[in-house]
């Protein structure tokens, strides 16, 4: 396989691209601008594809409300939360060492629910909606601190976060349905609608929002990922090649939980995309860490924009949760996993 | 810890005289409260035009019942699933059993537009069945055979499952929404009485053959090549097991929904006052399953009045606690 290496600021950062890693890069990419074109097209109305391009480049008049208000951001939310998600699940199954971590099953994403619900609840009427995401990623970000102290006994193993994480999640589960029983109708639909993971009602200040969001965690990966793959290897063999291994492991999952609690503001509860989408990456091409990072957000990405296009269009009149859809395609996954990890 | 048969036979009728107790509370305690003699001429001397008598006999006295019943088969049923599994942090809600039946009740009520209740019990049953045989074979896969913690992935992963699934079908359902959502949260308020009486006899038949399997469970408890030498039909008796492990749950989870962690906790309390016999373990873990419940269902009254939470909120504040203490506890060990 012929691939080349990179070596800058005298070995402090490089990396190796292969000629497969770059072809699937490609590939991927492509996979997901025709998702995109595709998810312009659909709809309640149909736009021929060649409509909808010269929309985009010629920004004529006739199309501009369809696709530039209501489904280019919904399209573009759909890769950005796509994208959180594989990542985030990425760096938890590498942290976990476990494949079959995610955010949704060690409970980041019912603290984001938690916060975004007792938003909801509490707040609907009184603050702006446009602070849920705060109060989404807060919930997230302060359940997996409770996750991680609890924990801690000399280090944090994997396996205690994981044990951990789901009796957390499961307290705040039982939160989430204690407020949904007591407010009035209206809230709780709204909450359980939102709880479901749903795209509805996109709009271009969520995108932007959202984007800045994303990039706070992505130099801290690129920079600190390559010590990821030797931490993979085992804590006494990173600590001997002098990895500070608690501290690397407590970043990650900060960049982690910002990620899945993002993601978890602005679509609700999107089930399983954080368990699939590293494991389709790894089989696609590399076991670097760095060299996943792009592939998992790319798979990511198009797996939510599918689910969303289907959920969209298949029951119309019907907006059916993308949620639903990504639970479908990730439980039979998850299945497969377990077959496929039986002889490790 | 009780050590002598006698002081556990006496630890027995402690432990009866208190779900007694807490039953006359639960009819007595609540936003009215009712004197003891008005409790008790209920029972000798109905009058149909007195208020309290009214309260005691619509309500009261089906929740009473009901959760001195179902705390006896969700506890019972996760004293059977940690022997089957082997698994101190295993029980029916937490290895997907619960929401696999919740998930087929409420497919029957949003598709099937099923409105008999007593027709939810075999959606639950069915759904019971195939969530816990999905999860017991999915976790067995593999050289390590069941570990722990692959059951509660495997179980976690499952539900989660379940639970998008219910909701895909709530949300496109919106009017049932709230009625399904307080009866998914586990509760045991405003229950028909008619509901408990149909599945009963089902619940009480597994509670009784649970109570005569104690002996096998003994020897199965100490391995099964080593049970299989000592002339046990290991086969048999998993089986057994899982069908009793099945109704009890999924019985429980279509009169009262999902009511967390009694089977989780229940079974450790128990081992710790009798030991390793299961002929104790499993008599002591329904009576304590009774008292959990009833003293929940006392306290749910009481905690935001004039309204009433879920009893599952409160087994789930309880437990969720226990069984971080538990995998704390359990995974230092390893």
């Amino acid at each position: 396989m012929r691939s080349w290496t990179f070596r800058m600021f005298n070995g402090k950062v490089s990396f190796q691209i292969s000629i497969k890693w770059l072809l699937i890069t490609l590939s991927l990419s492509l996979l997901l601008v025709l998702l995109i074109l595709l998810g312009l097209s659909a709809g309640s109305k149909w736009i021929p594809l060649p409509e909808v391009a010269k929309q985009l480049i010629g920004h004529i008049d006739t199309h501009r409300f369809t696709v530039e208000t209501l489904r280019l951001p919904r399209v573009l939310l759909a890769v950005l939360v796509g994208a959180s998600l594989g990542v985030a699940g990425l760096i938890l199954q590498t942290i976990v060492r476990n494949p079959l971590a995610s955010p949704d099953i060690i409970g980041i994403t019912s603290g984001a629910s938690l916060g975004a619900v007792s938003f909801i609840t509490f707040g609907t009427g009184i603050i702006s909606m446009q602070f849920l995401p705060f109060a989404a990623i807060a919930g997230g970000l302060v359940t997996s601190l409770l996750i991680y102290i609890i924990s801690w006994n000399k280090g944090v193993t994997p396996i205690r976060l994981v044990l951990i994480g789901i009796g957390i999640s499961a307290i705040l589960k039982s939160g989430i349905t204690f407020m949904l029983v007591f407010s009035n109708a209206v809230v709780t639909t709204k909450a359980y609608i939102w709880l479901t993971g749903s795209l509805y009602a996109a709009n271009w200040s969520d995108v932007s929002a959202m984007s800045l969001w994303v990039l706070i965690p992505l130099p801290i990966l690129l920079i600190w990922g390559r010590s990821m793959n030797v931490t993979e290897l085992g804590d006494e063999v990173a600590i001997n090649a002098g990895i500070r291994v608690q501290l690397q492991r407590f970043v990650f999952l900060m960049c982690s939980v910002v990620l899945a609690g993002t993601a978890a503001a602005y679509a609700g509860g999107i089930e399983f995309v954080g368990l699939m989408a590293p494991h389709i990456a790894r089989r696609l091409a590399t076991r670097s860490f760095i060299g996943l990072v792009p592939l998992t957000a790319l798979i990511g990405a198009s797996l939510v924009l599918l689910a969303d296009i289907i959920a969209r269009t298949m029951f119309l009149p019907l907006d059916i949760p993308a949620g639903v859809f990504t639970a479908a395609i990730g439980a039979p996954f998850f299945i497969y996993l377990l077959f496929h990890n039986r002889n490790r | 810890m009780l050590q002598t048969s006698f002081s556990r036979a006496v630890g027995l009728i402690g432990l009866v005289i208190a779900v007694l107790f807490l039953i006359y509370c639960s009819l007595a305690m609540g936003q009215i409260s009712i004197s003891f003699r008005a409790v008790w001429q209920v029972i000798t001397n109905y009058d149909a035009s007195n208020t309290e008598h009214i309260v005691i006999a619509t309500s009261r006295f089906s929740r009473a019942i009901i959760a001195l019943v179902v705390g006896m088969t969700f506890a019972v049923a996760g004293i059977l699933v940690q022997a089957l599994t082997r698994n101190p942090l295993a029980a029916p809600d937490l290895i997907g059993v619960n929401s696999g039946a919740i998930f087929f009740i409420v497919l029957a009520i949003t598709w099937l537009n099923l409105q008999s209740l007593s027709h939810y019990m075999w959606f639950a049953f069915l759904g019971a069945a195939i969530s816990g045989l999905a999860v017991f074979f999915l976790s067995s896969i593999g050289r390590d055979g069941l570990t722990p913690i692959k059951i509660i992935i495997a179980g976690t992963a499952l539900s989660a499952l379940f639970i998008s699934f219910t909701q895909g079908l709530l949300v496109i359902d919106e009017q049932s929404i709230q009625t399904v959502l307080f009866w998914i949260a586990g509760s045991i308020a405003g229950r028909d009485i008619s509901l408990l009486l149909s599945v009963l006899p089902i619940l009480l038949g597994a509670l009784l053959v649970s109570m005569f399997i104690g002996k096998s469970m003994n020897i199965f408890s100490s391995g099964d090549d080593v049970a299989k030498s000592l002339g046990l039909n290991v086969g048999l008796l998993k089986i057994v097991m899982g069908i009793l492990i099945i109704a009890l749950a999924g019985g429980s989870v279509a009169i009262v929904g999902s009511i967390g962690f009694v089977g989780l906790i229940v079974p450790h309390i128990a081992k710790r006052l009798v030991g390793t016999d299961y002929r104790w373990i499993l008599p002591y873990g329904a009576l304590i399953g009774s008292l959990l419940l009833l003293a929940a269902d006392i306290t749910a009254r009481f905690i935001i009045i004039p309204q009433e939470a879920p009893i599952g909120v409160m087994t789930a504040i309880i437990g969720g606690p226990f069984f971080i203490y538990l995998a704390k506890k359990g995974v230092s060990k390893q």
